[in-house]
């Protein structure tokens, strides 16, 4: 009797980390050859490289803003991006104007990218409004806190664009303790159903809050996608050039008929979960010490001096932009008006209904009763 | 007795459920070594081992899925979780499987299942963490779905819904989550887990409150005496199955009822209690009832939600509708 032996069950065990991701820029600051995402990035000159550069400089500052602000009891919460910097950056950046991204709570990378400025992050972390833009502007979601659903959404967007006859793709971006979600799976089989321009963009970054990735993958969270049908790569989320290269690759198939692609971005989340957090309890330190010597910062930093394309003069105008960028983000913060207290009956409905018409009027009435009352 | 938070009365609560019953495991997001974002299961895992007190996937329909596995496998799952506005992914599980399998099963399969959700507003956080979602449960046939505004309750009710064979939905009032109180961790003085208690004697208006408006409810009652109105004050409890035989019997003597609940008004709990009482003692009603609730909006961000929890005054405003004495509707000239 023949046995069918599906997938490899010799490797069912291997870590999450067993094979190790693309690399094209090596923590040294050596760029490497690689076989099939080279072709993906050969415009990357210098002058590109400043550039996303710069973008990881200046998201840096504002996330260390973030957490200061939040810190000096202007925000309610911050989730840190620290050490993510090239997997936002490089991932958004591949994208055009026309595509749509989904994004968590952590991608303040992203939304910079998308042109969104800083001023737009303020009011959803202290609390003025539930949001801060308007997705059709920018092409992007307001954040989502509740994990995993926005996948569906980037997947459901995607079939949108094939029904229109258009070649924007979506993209969802989420973490590796969102793999874990039905809606997460879900996405998937109905992106590879409808063979729908999606990219599943994993962020790796080793944590769910206190959940190692280790506690639910027995495997690469890249090797999950296969079984669905969609073909995934794995790089190294802290090497800008080959996150560029592994978007680019996904949004060529994507836009070309091609359907969805996986990407896991592994990296390391260097920061808490969020500024309630503390990581203490569970990070083992030396394991943060790994990590912090393949920074996505100093990596290209290495390899733009090394190619003489950064000197000290323009490392200190970037800083100097940095700077700009987190200052005026602190201004937009601090000069958020207080919302009216009726603004709270906005936007329920298209129209308001007789029902809430009648609730918002008593309340405007008991706010009335005590203004009297004061006077 | 001891001094505990709240949550510390909980903690304190599993740890006996764990020790008393080799069953009991308890299960959720960040529990293990973290101690849950709360810090309630904080040690039950060193004390315990990862075998009882277990690291979930990130998955909430995952969780109580597996919940009911365990359960008909003997076990009685304790589950976290972590905020109220994450248990619509286990929605599902929760109405469709745990709630109908006893039903179901015409009695053949229990499923003792305890599920733990911090739940309400009060504490500036973002989107989805400040519902309160108990409204879905309570219509739900088939839940038992309780809540707690003390350290002492919170430590009896927690060890009664997990000894429970029921389904038990146990609310957590996280901004209360802090306060501290004696606790006895004696089962002995513990009234049933039904039951609603009266926590301040009054005469002129019933004011029914639960989890965490108990203690504003509290606080408005003293501010009413000193206007001259009597109010009784009524911790709920338990939000399904309702204990109306002690409501009742406080609108029958005091002719006028009160509820309040930081969730929305439309279709809540103010509205069965309302309703019920009604129809049960109309004759004694001296007024229509009134609901203090939160308004039928998404729960808002942070900077507004001063404005969509009853608090003293709003709770104070309703007690003047009750008592026919000026208030918001009427206005001044009234
Ligand atoms: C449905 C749901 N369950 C639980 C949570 C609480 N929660 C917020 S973030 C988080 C961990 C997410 O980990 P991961 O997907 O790896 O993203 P990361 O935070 O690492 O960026 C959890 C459990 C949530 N927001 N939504
Ligand atoms: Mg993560």
């Amino acid at each position: 009797m023949s046995s069918v032996v599906v997938g490899s069950i010799e490797r069912a065990d291997a870590p999450p980390d067993a094979s190790s991701p693309a690399q094209l820029l090596a923590p040294d600051g050596t760029r490497h050859p690689h076989p099939s995402l080279d072709r993906h990035v050969a415009d990357l000159g210098p002058a590109q490289l400043l550039a996303l550069y710069e973008d990881m400089v200046v998201v840096r500052r504002i996330d260390r803003e973030g957490v200061a602000l939040q810190r000096q009891g202007q925000l309610g919460l911050w989730p840190p991006l620290l050490g993510q910097e090239a997997a936002q950056v490089g991932s958004a950046r591949a994208l055009r104007r026309d595509d749509f991204v989904f994004t968590s709570y952590r991608e303040h990378a992203v939304a910079y990218c998308r042109g969104i400025s800083v001023d737009h992050f303020m009011p959803m972390w202290r609390g003025t409004a539930a949001s801060g833009w308007d997705p059709f502007e920018f092409g992007m979601a307001p954040p989502g806190i509740i994990i995993g659903a926005q996948t569906l959404h980037a997947t459901g967007y995607a079939m949108g664009c094939v029904k229109d006859g258009v070649d924007s793709a979506a993209v969802a971006y989420f973490g590796d303790g969102a793999t874990s979600q039905g809606d997460v799976n879900e996405a998937m089989v109905f992106a590879a159903t409808f063979s729908a321009p999606v990219i599943f963009f994993c962020q790796n970054n080793h944590w769910a809050i206190s959940e190692p990735v280790e506690l639910v993958a027995r495997r690469p969270l890249a090797d999950r996608a296969p079984g669905f049908g969609i073909p995934s790569l794995r790089v190294d989320g802290n090497d800008v050039i080959a996150v560029t290269a592994a978007m680019r690759a996904a949004l060529e198939r994507a836009r070309s008929g091609g359907g969805p692609t996986f990407i896991e971005a592994v990296t390391y989340r260097m920061g808490p979960h969020t500024t309630s957090d503390d990581p203490t309890r569970y990070v083992d330190p030396l394991e943060r010490e790994e990590w912090a010597a393949k920074d996505p910062i100093e990596r290209l930093e290495r390899h733009l001096r090394s190619e003489g394309a950064l000197d000290e003069g323009r490392r200190a105008r970037v800083d100097e932009r940095a700077d700009a960028a987190a200052s005026a983000m602190r201004r937009a913060c601090l000069a958020l008006a207080e919302p009216e207290p009726l603004a709270l009956f906005d936007h329920v409905f298209t129209e308001p209904t007789s029902w809430l018409t009648r609730q918002r009027s008593q309340y405007e009435a008991y706010l009335a009763m005590f203004e009297e009352e004061r006077r | 007795m001891s001094e505990m938070t709240l949550a510390g009365a909980i903690t304190a609560g599993l740890r006996h459920a764990l020790e008393a019953d080799e069953k009991v495991v308890v299960m959720g997001e960040d529990v293990g070594k973290l101690g849950g974002v709360f810090r309630v299961t904080d040690g039950l895992q060193r004390d315990f081992g990862p075998d009882r007190v277990m690291d979930t996937p990130l998955a909430e329909a995952g969780i109580l899925g597996t919940a009911v596995g365990l359960a008909y496998r003997g076990y009685r799952p304790v589950v976290e979780i972590q905020f109220d506005g994450f248990i619509y992914p286990a929605f599902d599980q929760i109405v469709a499987q745990v709630a109908k399998l006893h039903y179901r099963t015409r009695g053949a399969v229990r499923m003792p299942i305890t599920v733990r959700v911090p739940y309400g507003g009060g504490i500036g956080a973002v989107e989805h963490h400040s519902e309160s979602p108990e409204a879905y449960f309570t219509h739900t046939a088939g839940l038992r779905v309780v809540t707690c505004s003390t350290p002492q309750d919170a430590h009896w009710m927690l060890r009664q819904a997990v000894a429970s064979d029921d389904p038990v939905l146990f609310f957590e009032p996280k901004r209360r989550y802090w306060v501290k109180g004696e606790v006895s961790e004696s089962m002995d003085a513990a009234p049933p887990l039904e039951s609603a208690r009266v926590v301040v004697e009054g005469s002129d208006v019933t004011l029914v409150a639960y989890g965490p408006l108990v203690a504003t409810a509290i606080d408005a009652a003293a501010a009413a005496r000193d206007e001259g109105v009597s109010v009784e004050v009524i911790d709920l409890r338990s939000l399904s199955p309702v204990d109306f035989a002690t409501v009742e019997a406080s609108v029958r003597s005091t002719g006028r009822l009160v509820v309040t609940h930081e969730a929305q008004q439309f279709g809540g709990l103010g509205a069965e209690i309302a309703t019920s009482i009604t129809e049960r003692c109309f004759a004694h009603l001296r007024s229509a009832p009134v609901r203090v609730t939160g308004h039928d909006v998404p729960y808002p961000a942070s900077r507004l939600e001063d404005h969509f929890l009853p608090d003293l005054d709003r709770l104070l405003d309703g007690v003047d509708r009750a008592m026919g004495r000026v208030n918001s509707l009427t206005g001044w000239t009234a």
